[in-house]
C-alpha cells in the first residue's frame, strides 16, 4: 500500500449514525486540498453538515456519488500527490474494502452508566492521552450535542461526555434542580472515573456548570473552554427559554429551536422529535420548571460567575458564535483572564455549527 | 434510545410502569391468569398471545381473571372505574366488541355526559384488531370507524412500539374510556423505546416521513405498508409524506390539512372496509377544508367491502398492499 495515498471516508457522527447520504462534493478531481477545506456535504436522519477535509493535497478520485449513500467508513475519495501514478490510485480503490451496512451490527463503543449519588448519570467515552477534557452540554442539551466534537478532541486527549442530571438519560427525579445539583454530578463523575483533573468545556448552560466546577474545586481543574456560555451576564433570550420548557407539542416547539442556529434549516423533523420524546419522559417537564426557575427566571440569568473566574488562575478561552440569538455574544468579552475567540456564521450551536473551528480551538488549550 | 423493544412487549412494560406508580391501576381480561399454578408454569399465560405475561407475578393483587362473559366484566370495569379505580379491561379480540356494545357505547361513553360532568370514567379497553392473522372473518376485523363513531370515547390505534408504550401510559392516565386497538401483526415489531415512563398526548398525528409530492394519510399496520410504497416510490421520483395519525378520536385534522396544503394531494390508506370508514371521513374533512389546495381527485386504499377471508392467499389479496398504495399515489401524479 503506497503510504502516501489518503483516504476520504465517510464520517461517523454519534453512536447511532450507520449510513449518511453523499449530498454533494465542493471540490472536484484535480483540486489541491488544504486541511479544513469543506469538501462535501454530508446528510443523516439526525443533521446535515459539512465535512472538512482533515488531511491536505491533491484530490485524485470522487469515488462516492453525490445523492448517493454510504455506510460509515466507506471510502468516498483518494487523495495523493500528482507523483503517484493513476494505475496506483486505482489499485488503491480497488483493493479497499468497503464497510457493509448492517443494521444489527454493534457499532464499538456505547453509552456508559454510572450510579453516582445524584443518581443514574450517562456518560461517553474515547481514551487518548494524558490529561482528558470533559465536556459539559447546555439546558436542555445531551451528551449529543457534541456530535461533530467527541472524535475530533479524542485525537489529542481522552474525551468524556456526559448527560447532566434531568437531561438526556441521566436521572430525571432530581429533588434541587439547581447550579450545584449540576456541580455536584460533574465531580461525582469525576471521583467515579478517578479523574484528579479535566479540561472543562462547557456550552451554554454546561459554561457555567463548568465554571463553578472550576471556581469551587480550581484543582480538579486544568483549563476551562467556555462555549456561547450562561454565567457573563444577565440578558438572555427568554422566548428560547420559556419557550423550550413549554412548547408541548413540533409545531410549538420548532419555532423555537431556531433561535438555536445561524443557519435554521438545520432544524428537521428528526431534531424536534428527538427533543420532545425527551420532554415528554415522566419527570422532565418538573425539571425542567425548576431548573429555568433557579437559573433564568423572570427572563434573566441569575447567576453571574464571571468574576470568580478572574480569581482563577488555570487558561481560560470562550468561544462564541458570532449570530448567537439565545445568549448575546458581548457576554464573550466579560472574563479579563480569557481569551476570546468569536466564529462568524455560526449560531449559539457553535460547537455543531462550525465544528471543526470549535475543535482547534478546543485542542489548542490542552 | 440504546434499546429495542418489541410492539408486545411495550405495552407489557407501559401496564408494569403503571401498576408499579399507581395501585389503582387494576387489569381484567380473559386468561390474563390462567395458566398459574399449572405444571410448568411459574407464571400465568398473560392472555391469549401471552402480551402480560410476568404482570401477575408482580401485581398479583392488581390482575383479575374473568369469565368469558364480555357484558360482565367490560361492564365491571366500566363501573370499577366510575368508583375509583383505573381498569384496564382486556377484550382479546375487537371483534367480540358487539358482546358488550351497550356497555361500551351508551354506558361508559355516555357517563360524563349524563350526569353533567361529575362522573369520570377512566377505563382503557385493550382489543387486538387486523388481518393477516389467519384467524378468519370472526377474529380479523379493523372496527375502528365503529368505535370512532361514538363520542364520549377516545380510540387509540398506534404503529409501532414507541408509540404504544407512551400511547399506552397516556390511555391508563386519561380519565375517560379509551379504546386502545392494538394490530396483532404489528406485535413482533420493534424499535427503540425508552425504558424510563412517557405520556405521548392524544390528538397529535406522527409525521412517519416528510415528502413535498404526495400525502399519505393512514394509521396501524397500513403505516408500514404506506413507508414500504413510499419506498417504492421514491425510485420514480415521487416525493411521499405519510402521516400517522395514531389517535382516531381525537383526530388531529390539522396536521392532515397543513401537509394537504403544502402536497395538494391525497391517499387516505385504511384497513377498516370502504363504507363510512377513517379513510372516507379523512377525504371528507379534506375535501371540505383544503378543496382548493387539491391538485388532483382523493384516492382511498382499503379492502373491499367483504368479511375477511379465511383463504390465505384471498386475505393476502384483502389486505391493502404496498404496491396498491403505489399506485394509488401514482395515480394522484397523474390527475
Amino acid at each position: 500500500m503506497n503510504d502516501q495515498i489518503t483516504p476520504i471516508l465517510m464520517p461517523k457522527w454519534g453512536l447511532s449514525m450507520r449510513v449518511g447520504t453523499l449530498a454533494a462534493w465542493h471540490v472536484e478531481v484535480g483540486t489541491e486540498i488544504t486541511p479544513g477545506d469543506e469538501i462535501m456535504d454530508v446528510e443523516t436522519d439526525k443533521i446535515a453538515n459539512a465535512v472538512e477535509a482533515a488531511d491536505g493535497g491533491l484530490l485524485r478520485r470522487c469515488v462516492g456519488q453525490a445523492g448517493e449513500v454510504y455506510p460509515v467508513q466507506a471510502l468516498l475519495g483518494v487523495i495523493a500527490p500528482s507523483a503517484v501514478s493513476d494505475a496506483e490510485v486505482d489499485a488503491y480503490v480497488d483493493a479497499f474494502e468497503m464497510p457493509e451496512i448492517d443494521e444489527d451490527e454493534d457499532t464499538g463503543p456505547s453509552y456508559e452508566f454510572a450510579e453516582l449519588d445524584v443518581g443514574k448519570i450517562r456518560y461517553t467515552e474515547r481514551s487518548g492521552e494524558g490529561i482528558p477534557v470533559l465536556l459539559i452540554h447546555g439546558f436542555g442539551g445531551d451528551l449529543d450535542n457534541w456530535l461533530f466534537n467527541i472524535e475530533a478532541i479524542s485525537e489529542k486527549a481522552s474525551v468524556y461526555a456526559l448527560d447532566l442530571p434531568g437531561h438526556g438519560q441521566s436521572v430525571k427525579a432530581i429533588s434541587n434542580p439547581n447550579l450545584e445539583t449540576m456541580v455536584g454530578a460533574v465531580i461525582q463523575l469525576m471521583d467515579h472515573l478517578k479523574l484528579d483533573k479535566a479540561h472543562l468545556v462547557g456550552h451554554s448552560m454546561g459554561g457555567l456548570v463548568a465554571a463553578q466546577t472550576a471556581i469551587s474545586n480550581p484543582n480538579r481543574v486544568a483549563s476551562i473552554s467556555l462555549i456561547c456560555s450562561a454565567g457573563l451576564g444577565e440578558s438572555i433570550n427568554s422566548d428560547y427559554i420559556e419557550g423550550f420548557v413549554s412548547s408541548a407539542n413540533r409545531k410549538e416547539l420548532k419555532p423555537k429551536l431556531k433561535h438555536l442556529f445561524a443557519d435554521d434549516s438545520l432544524v428537521n423533523r428528526s431534531m424536534v422529535d428527538d427533543l420532545l420524546k425527551y420532554k415528554r419522559l415522566d419527570g422532565v417537564q418538573t425539571f425542567l420548571d425548576g431548573l429555568k426557575e433557579n437559573l433564568f427566571s423572570n427572563g434573566k440569568q441569575n447567576v453571574n460567575i464571571a468574576a470568580g473566574l478572574d480569581a482563577l488562575d488555570c487558561p481560560q478561552q470562550v468561544i462564541w458564535g458570532e449570530a448567537d440569538a439565545v445568549i448575546p455574544k458581548t457576554h464573550a468579552n466579560r472574563i479579563a483572564a480569557a481569551t476570546v475567540s468569536v466564529i462568524s456564521g455560526a449560531g449559539h450551536m457553535v460547537q455543531m455549527e462550525e465544528s471543526s473551528q470549535v475543535n482547534d480551538l478546543l485542542k489548542d488549550i490542552l | 434510545m440504546a434499546r429495542t423493544l418489541s410492539m408486545k412487549d411495550a405495552v407489557n412494560e407501559a401496564i408494569d410502569q403503571e401498576m408499579g406508580r399507581d395501585p389503582t391501576v387494576i387489569m381484567m381480561g380473559e386468561d390474563i391468569v390462567g395458566g398459574a399454578g399449572a405444571d410448568g408454569e411459574d407464571d400465568a399465560w398473560g392472555g391469549v398471545l401471552g402480551v402480560t405475561k410476568g404482570l401477575f407475578a408482580k401485581y398479583p393483587n392488581q390482575m383479575i381473571d374473568t369469565p368469558l362473559s364480555e357484558s360482565a366484566y367490560i361492564g365491571s370495569a366500566i363501573g370499577a372505574a366510575t368508583c375509583g379505580l383505573r381498569p384496564i379491561a382486556e377484550l382479546m379480540f375487537v371483534d367480540f366488541l358487539g358482546v358488550c356494545l351497550d356497555q361500551v357505547f351508551n354506558q361508559a361513553a355516555k357517563f360524563r355526559y349524563m350526569f353533567g360532568g361529575k362522573a369520570e370514567t377512566p377505563v382503557v379497553i385493550r382489543a387486538m384488531c387486523g388481518a393477516g392473522f389467519r384467524a378468519a372473518a370472526q377474529h380479523s376485523q379493523m372496527l375502528t370507524p365503529i368505535v370512532t363513531h361514538i363520542p364520549g370515547l377516545k380510540v387509540v390505534c398506534p404503529s409501532n412500539a414507541y408509540d404504544t408504550k407512551g400511547l399506552m401510559i397516556q390511555a391508563i392516565r386519561d380519565n375517560d374510556p379509551v379504546i386502545f386497538l392494538e394490530h396483532k401483526n404489528l406485535y413482533a415489531s420493534e424499535c427503540d423505546v425508552p425504558e424510563e415512563p412517557y405520556a405521548i398526548p392524544f390528538g397529535e398525528a406522527n409525521i412517519a416521513r416528510e415528502g413535498k409530492d404526495v400525502t399519505i394519510v393512514t394509521y396501524g399496520l397500513m403505516v408500514q405498508k404506506s413507508l414500504e410504497a413510499a419506498d417504492m416510490l421514491k425510485k420514480d421520483d415521487i416525493d411521499v409524506e405519510v402521516i400517522d395519525l395514531r389517535t382516531l378520536s381525537p383526530i388531529d385534522m390539522d396536521t392532515v390539512i397543513e401537509s394537504v396544503e403544502e402536497t395538494g394531494r391525497l391517499v387516505c390508506v385504511d384497513e377498516a372496509n370502504p363504507r363510512c370508514s377513517i379513510a372516507t371521513d379523512v377525504s371528507a374533512c379534506v375535501a371540505r377544508d383544503a378543496f382548493k389546495a387539491l391538485k388532483s381527485p382523493i384516492e382511498m386504499v382499503t379492502p373491499p367491502h367483504t368479511p375477511v377471508p379465511f383463504s390465505p392467499s384471498l386475505e393476502d389479496l384483502y389486505i391493502p398492499s404496498a404496491d396498491r398504495i403505489a399506485d394509488a399515489v401514482r395515480k394522484t401524479m397523474e390527475a
